[in-house]
């Protein structure tokens, strides 16, 4: 079942009764979710991607806009009724019931033609306990189970339904690191296996452009840009989404076009054909700096951080917007430290230019 | 730790002394008077020792009058008061306007003198020469004969002697169970409302097993409370309960102790290790049947 929302908007009364402005939380989202796929909803937090999941579940109802489930509007169809399934941040699993009750209890509350006998819940629900790898737990109570654990079970709560749509509400936030990564593995393997079509919210670039589909950045209730993972993260559209995505971040230094040529203090880096002259923003990625004697960008070295697969080279340069950047670079290079020097070349597919005011990307040949 | 042990002797010997002196010393005596035959509190003697102060308070009149009083209101009270409280808290949680005046209103009667809440209950239900009291302007409004609340038939006394406990332990259950509910997340509504349960089944499957430790708190306490209920009849009835009929156990005891009958602290004594072992079964009867019910 696609998604789509139209003109979505969500605004909250502002608190403080003095600014009679209300809080937008969403702001004119548009957007549509392919059938079946899995769709990351990705932003700092406050950006309003929880409450565009709870727009789509029907827990909020939104100020202005609609939301079609397939060809259906359901912008005014109460939550029970929009055949959803959603996960909460903090897995809201019902302590007093086991976790086979726990699956149970929506096939409970199904009534009329929807109604399922006693041995159809309990084969829906062994369905969805194998689904999640939880058949060897069912007699257990939430409180007796690992997050992670506990994580499944509420998934297998929300699909037992065979919901048209599930949403999970940053399903990996309540985990520790090495759950984190086996668990949103897990969410991709179930959600392909389903065919789902799924909607995550998350604040962790990495989990997002982990499993995703398609990912939607957000900010301040706008997206600012939607796409494939890696074609967001090659391509940013603003500085914003350059930052936001990517662990190390890019590296940002204030630079300059002089004569169609970059340059990043004294020295020009690479040629920007098209483009007059003015100051403005490059974005480096980690992976863009080569190291090579001479190269264009002198930096001080501060460290090298051996991390066997690659280095990370810690270096400060007067241009950069913080006191040190980063580069990675494979650890089979062999280069030399001079007298705490280094210099870089720059990949030219791995810098992107911003204007300094608009923070919007400014394209370039190379 | 072993080396520590001394010291936290040291530090509850306070509180066991006063405990000691206070409530245990006199429990153990009680225990010991109520085998007593004839005890005598000032010239400290006794004729015998046996369970004859049992037998005699078990086939005092009064004593059986006081038993069936006091049964009578506990299993009417705790049930009809904690379901109340329950019912109005659910609402109070469910509004938004309001909710504190109402929260202060329904918690007045917890900071009211009982012998103050037993006048107004006077002017409601109490026949004077001048009035019938307002409950029976009511009744009458609706055609039917005044009644006789405080001084007529058991069963009327009994009525207002519920509605009174009824009224004066609602406010402190209404304000455990108010918050006990604010305890429960919303996260939990929102995943019951997800899943299409009715509000009957989020009630009953989710919000009560929810709060059931506090439930059962105020089960237990509202079984203990009631079963030492006395001041509630007197401020209702004056102090001569045995003629009115609605004398309770502990109301029995004082009785016997100072009352116009008293000056038997060996009867009293033994109503009161009586008292003590219903007391005593019926929380340990709460306690199994708890064991099955209440989520922690």
């Amino acid at each position: 079942m696609k998604v789509v929302l139209q003109n979505l908007t969500k605004k909250f009364p502002n608190r403080n009764k003095k600014q009679n402005a209300d809080v937008i939380a969403v702001d004119n989202f548009n957007f549509e979710i392919p059938d079946g796929k899995l769709v990351g909803l990705l932003g700092p937090s406050g950006c309003g991607k929880s409450t565009t999941l709870n727009l789509i579940s029907g827990l909020l109802q939104p100020t202005d806009g609609k939301i079609f489930f397939g060809d259906e509007d359901v912008t005014m169809v109460p939550a029970e009724k929009r055949g959803i399934g959603l996960v909460f941040q903090n897995y809201a699993l019902y302590p007093h019931l086991t976790v086979k009750q726990n699956i149970l209890f929506p096939l409970q509350n199904l009534k009329g033609k929807e109604k399922l006998s006693k041995n159809e819940m309990e084969k829906r629900m062994a369905e969805a306990a194998a689904l999640v790898q939880l058949d060897t737990l069912l007699d257990r109570k939430p409180s007796e189970l690992s997050g992670g654990q506990q994580q499944r079970v509420a998934i297998a709560r929300a699909l037992v339904k065979k919901p048209k749509v599930l949403l999970l509400d940053e399903p990996l936030s309540n985990l520790d690191a090495r759950l984190r990564l086996q668990t949103r593995e897990e969410i991709k393997r179930i959600q392909q296996k389903t065919n789902v079509t799924t909607v995550f919210v998350t604040h962790d670039q990495e989990e997002a452009m982990s499993i995703s589909d398609l990912i939607v950045v957000m900010k301040d209730g706008v997206i600012q840009q939607s796409g494939k993972p890696q074609d967001v993260y090659d391509d940013p559209q603003n500085l914003f989404v350059a930052k936001f995505l990517g662990n190390p971040p890019i590296n940002v230094f204030d630079a300059e076009v002089k004569g169609e040529k970059l340059f990043i203090g004294e020295n020009a880096v690479m040629d920007v054909k098209g483009l007059t002259d003015k100051k403005l923003v490059a974005a480096i990625r980690p992976e863009g700096f080569v190291p090579s004697e001479g190269g264009s960008l002198n930096c001080s070295l501060i460290r090298v951080e051996v991390m066997g697969r690659d280095i990370s080279v810690v270096a400060s340069h007067p241009l950069c917007q913080n006191v040190t950047f980063r580069a990675i670079i494979g650890s089979e290079k062999n280069y030399q430290i001079n007298d705490g020097k280094i210099s870089f070349d720059i990949l030219p597919s791995k810098i992107h230019l911003f204007d300094k005011e608009t923070e919007k990307r400014i394209r370039f040949e190379a | 730790m072993e080396k520590n042990n001394h010291k936290a002797w040291l530090y509850l010997i306070p509180a066991m002394i006063f405990l000691g002196a206070f409530m245990v010393y006199p429990l153990i005596d009680v225990f010991i008077y109520s085998f007593e035959e004839n005890y005598h509190s000032v010239s400290q003697t006794y004729t015998g020792i046996g369970l004859f102060n049992y037998k005699y308070v078990l086939s005092d009149p009064y004593f059986l009058q006081a038993l069936k009083n006091t049964f009578i209101l506990v299993v009417i009270t705790v049930p009809v008061s904690t379901a109340m409280a329950l019912i109005i808290s659910v609402c109070l949680a469910s509004i938004k306007k309001l909710r504190e005046l109402f929260q202060t209103i329904y918690f007045l009667p917890y900071v009211t003198n009982t012998l103050a809440v037993g006048l107004v209950f006077m002017i409601l239900f109490k026949k004077t020469p001048y009035s019938d009291g307002l409950i029976n302007m009511i009744i009458n409004f609706f055609g039917f004969s005044s009644v006789d609340f405080i001084g007529g038939p058991y069963w009327a006394k009994m009525l207002v002697l519920c509605t009174y406990t009824v009224w004066v332990v609602m406010p402190f259950k209404i304000l455990i169970l108010t918050s006990a509910l604010a305890g429960v997340k919303q996260d939990y509504y929102n995943a019951a409302k997800i899943d299409g349960t009715s509000k009957i089944r989020t009630f009953f499957r989710i919000t009560v097993p929810m709060i059931s430790p506090m439930l059962f708190y105020l089960v237990i306490t509202g079984f203990i409370g009631a079963f030492k209920a006395y001041s509630d009849a007197v401020a209702l009835f004056g102090t001569d309960l045995n003629s009115a009929e609605m004398n309770t156990i502990v109301g029995y005891v004082y009785d016997m102790l100072y009352g116009n009958s008293g000056g038997y602290p060996s009867y009293a004594s033994a109503a009161a290790i009586i008292l003590f072992a219903i007391v005593l079964t019926i929380t340990c009867i709460n306690l199994i049947v708890s064991k099955k019910n209440v989520h922690y």
